[in-house]
């Protein structure tokens, strides 16, 4: 029974003697080879985007920060359908609705806990009217525990906030939905 | 201008024991210094060269966030370290475990003390130079085997075996290239070794850099090289560090300025193996051409900036290669390189007893 034979030194002993192999290896072509072509690269024009200064362009469709809108009366689009709150995966969603003077349903508290959130985008997509949206920012942070767990007021303030930015991403991917 | 400090310095009292005495220990110490710095500056700033040309040849920056060009990372490096707890693992032997990083790094700045900066100017310029190099080269790997031991762990212990096995394979492989140019510059002064490459056929017509030994010894150049890359455990010959492997071999214990002192020790022995095959092989502070103007620029900008190219290479080819497996490690230093040194001996000593040497 014979064992296959992994040495390499082995193999290329069996094998016959070429001294074009033999000069080609002494002179280290291969080797000088690879460092030409690294040579090369290190003198190519860097992809680094330096981050602060410089930014990544973002999809109409990207996925960041949650905001509540509003109708162009000043009316909260959200009806308390808690369509959003049913389809979260992660549970981040606690609505709490009633009824208001004028008799329409509403939120009494609307929140988003951003640490459990996995930004998915399912509640965007389920919300009837429009209301909870994902924005496109990304740099915001917290700084203590409790910071990011997002209130109704506060979604609302973003969405004032960056009301134009949210409706022209949502213009500009209105064709292909 | 060293000569004038020196003779300064005797000047200031005429008493005895400052002439005899106090002055030469002083004057040595202050050389002392004065190297360590440089060589010191040059460490830290090697990282930082590295870091970028990796970078470059990954397609990035590299670091260039502390200070204009990331100039200043390496200082930020460096009081990072200083500022991190050294951690000891309780099973440690803790005489050894801290004697390990300083036997590392004493040997790898020791053996400044020989390198000459031009024609009057090293630390101290011995007669057995070369000796005594590879005696004080030979002395890290025992920083090594008892970094690796006293750590008391499994990857650090093998880490260092690895390490002190390839190190000792590949000393001789260099043993054999110091051997051929002691042979061809009959010295062992490692200034008389540099002078020796200023003369010869092209050293006449101008062309100097075609005289010196890279020439004429040209395998063994590259032989002394890759045994320096194997000798410094860089890529691809890093096995002892081995990341992917065994996490950081026989520093895998140390943290802060204990691990630090390794980190300098292996950048001072690559300065050092690049200034070294500068001295041996590519004329040390000898401008490249005997012309006016290059004879103009100084000896040591000539040799800073052939050590620098050299240090470059180190990271070339750190940069292009992947690590080899031990075994060709092996092979290589045993069956390839010291074979191939002991032709060169032979074909050089036969070469020397021809009319056509060179060498006289």
């Amino acid at each position: 029974m014979s064992t296959p034979n992994l040495n390499t030194a082995d193999t290329s002993a069996s094998r016959a003697f070429s001294l074009k192999d033999f000069l080609s290896s002494f002179m280290l072509v291969e080797l000088l080879k690879g460092m030409r072509l690294t040579g090369k690269y290190a003198f190519r024009s860097k992809i680094t985007l330096e981050y602060p200064e410089e930014k990544t362009p973002l999809s109409p469709r990207f996925r960041g920060l949650h905001a509540l809108r509003r109708y162009e009366n000043g009316e909260e689009r959200c009806i308390a359908c808690k369509l959003c709150e049913a389809v979260c995966p992660a549970m981040a969603i606690t609505i709490e609705s009633e009824v208001r003077a004028d008799g329409s349903r509403r939120t009494s508290r609307y929140d988003i806990d951003l640490t459990k959130c996995i930004f998915c985008g399912f509640c965007e997509e389920s919300c009837p009217v429009d209301s909870i949206v994902e924005t496109n920012i990304l740099e915001y942070h917290g700084e203590k525990r409790g910071d990011l767990y997002f209130t109704k007021e506060m979604l609302l303030a973003v969405g004032d906030r960056f009301e134009q930015q949210i409706s022209a991403d949502r213009a500009a991917d209105a064709k292909y939905r | 201008m060293s000569d004038f400090i020196f003779n300064y310095g005797q000047g200031l009292f005429s008493a005895p024991w400052w002439v005899a005495i106090a002055w030469p220990t002083i004057w040595a110490l202050i050389k002392v210094v004065v190297v360590l710095m440089i060589v010191m500056g040059a460490v830290t700033y090697a990282t930082l060269w590295e870091r970028k040309l990796l970078g470059w040849v990954q397609i990035r920056l590299g670091p260039n966030r502390v200070g204009p060009w990331g100039l200043l990372q390496p200082i930020a490096d460096a009081l990072k370290l200083m500022t991190k707890e050294i951690v000891r693992p309780a099973n440690s032997d803790k005489f050894l475990f801290y004697l390990g990083p300083v036997l590392t790094v004493a040997p790898a700045l020791t053996a400044w003390a020989v390198i000459p900066f031009g024609p009057e100017i090293a630390v101290a310029n011995l007669n057995a130079g070369l000796l005594f190099l590879m005696a004080i080269v030979s002395m890290e790997v025992y920083g090594v085997i008892i970094s690796g031991w006293s750590s008391n762990s499994k990857y650090a212990f093998l880490g260092s075996l690895r390490a002190s096995a390839q190190m000792v394979s590949y000393e001789i492989a260099m043993g054999f290239c110091l051997l051929i140019v002691l042979m061809v510059s009959s010295s062992l002064n490692l200034t008389d070794i540099v002078m020796g490459q200023g003369k010869g056929y092209f050293a006449q017509m101008g062309l100097t850099f075609l005289s010196w030994n890279w020439l004429p010894l040209l395998p063994i150049v590259v032989v002394f090289f890759v045994s320096g890359l194997a000798e410094t455990n860089r890529t691809p010959f890093d096995v002892i560090e081995g990341e992917s492997e065994i996490v950081a071999g026989h520093m895998v214990e140390y943290s802060g300025m204990s691990w630090a002192m390794f980190q300098l020790a292996e950048y001072a022995s690559i300065w050092m193996l690049s200034i070294l095959s500068v001295t041996l092989f590519f004329g040390g502070w000898m401008s490249p051409i005997d012309s006016a103007l290059f004879n103009w620029i100084p000896g040591w900008i000539w040799l800073g900036l052939k050590t620098f190219f050299m240090m470059t290479l180190f990271i070339w080819v750190r940069v292009t290669f992947p690590r080899f497996r031990y075994d060709q490690i092996m092979r290589l230093g045993w069956k390839i390189f010291i074979p191939v040194t002991l032709v060169w001996l032979v074909v050089v000593g036969v070469w020397m007893q021809t009319p056509w040497n060179i060498w006289i």
